[in-house]
């Protein structure tokens, strides 16, 4: 599977939670399956997805979701131990793991050879870790979201995007969308 | 003055419950004060523009944040200021130690001081400049402008305010 089968694969576990979604493709292709106040949509800054959505989790009780990617994480590597050391347990960091730069013509990343990413997260101090294949996804992530314990989860799945239009949404609605979703 | 008392006590009169740091020797002693307040809670960042990732975030969920760091930083994170903080339209106050400027030991903090205020000014940033120490008299004003903009906010506070660098 590539990631945009498995985001219509659990997009009905996704309604109505707090997502925060990986900049570029990743974002396009949620904006397009399943847009919602909800989703926070990152348009630029990469690296960070995992970043907000810890900050957000830690603010407030909700759940709260980001759709990271390894390229994002590789380049944010600092993030991870700053999770593990202060994990809320309403927080999930799904990586979706295609080992390739999507949003940038799909070329190779480091996790396809050599780098593990789960044995980074557990290195880096985060105590639940799960790696899961693509299929298996939606069990996974509906697991971590009922388990309320604060949850890493690393989806290897196929390289590969699906087309789908750019979000011409203004960044201060999809804010204040979002920001009225948590308070609702 | 205890300054480093005096600014944590202006953050939580301002309402800002949640502080990302990256350290600086300078600013030792208020990361020390806010990381012993109950009412902040502190969150050290292992770079930057993690930590503006993190405010922001801390912000859509409905705490005030606030990054503590080194003027060497805003060589890191203006792509960060621009399409996360500016691009969505957040508060940031960013508590900044201005190295490099006069009583500074270190040759090498120049070479990122004299780009500090061009940058920001080029990324049109409200900038204010900590000199002596009667200057952290404006810290509430300027955290109260920051809330009420909804911009990244710079303080740059030097050597000349922190006391120096004692014996150096």
């Amino acid at each position: 599977m590539i990631r945009s089968e498995i985001l219509k694969e659990i997009a009905p576990i996704l309604k109505d939670q707090l997502i925060v979604c990986n900049i570029g493709i990743p974002s396009q292709e949620l904006h397009a399956i399943m847009d919602q106040p909800s989703n926070f949509y990152m348009l630029g800054t990469m690296g960070l997805a995992s970043s907000i959505g810890l900050g957000v989790a830690l603010a407030q009780d909700k759940t709260v979701i980001s759709i990271d990617g390894d390229g994002s994480v590789l380049t944010n590597l600092g993030t991870l131990p700053t999770i593990g050391n202060n994990m809320p347990k309403n927080y999930i960091l799904m990586i979706i793991d295609n080992g390739s730069y999507g949003s940038t013509g799909d070329q190779p990343t480091y996790t396809g050879r050599k780098t593990d990413l789960a044995a980074m997260a557990r290195a880096a101090g985060c105590d639940n870790v799960v790696e899961v294949q693509d299929v298996d996804t939606g069990k996974a992530l509906q697991e971590a979201i009922d388990a309320q314990v604060g949850t890493v989860m690393v989806v290897k799945c196929d390289s590969g995007n699906a087309k789908m239009p750019v979000i011409t949404m203004d960044p201060v609605i999809i804010k204040d969308r979002f920001m009225k979703a948590i308070e609702a | 003055m205890n300054l480093d008392k005096k600014i944590t006590d202006d953050l939580v009169a301002n309402d800002i419950s949640f502080v990302t740091t990256v350290p600086c020797k300078q600013l030792a002693g208020v990361i020390e004060e806010i990381d012993q307040h109950p009412d902040i809670f502190h969150i050290p960042s292992n770079k930057e523009d993690e930590g503006m990732g993190l405010c922001a975030g801390a912000w859509m969920g409905g705490k005030r944040p606030m990054i503590i760091m080194q003027n060497t930083a805003i060589g890191v994170t203006i792509n960060t200021l621009a399409t996360l903080t500016q691009y969505y339209r957040m508060p940031l106050p960013m508590l900044i130690s201005y190295r490099g400027e006069l009583r500074e030991p270190v040759a090498c903090q120049v070479e990122m001081a004299v780009h500090t205020k061009a940058l920001l000014a080029q990324m049109n940033i409200p900038t204010y400049h900590f000199h002596n120490q009667s200057d952290v008299e404006e810290l509430d004003m300027i955290l109260k402008y920051t809330f009420m903009c909804n911009k990244p906010v710079a303080i740059l506070t030097d050597a000349n305010f922190w006391g120096g660098y004692g014996d150096q």
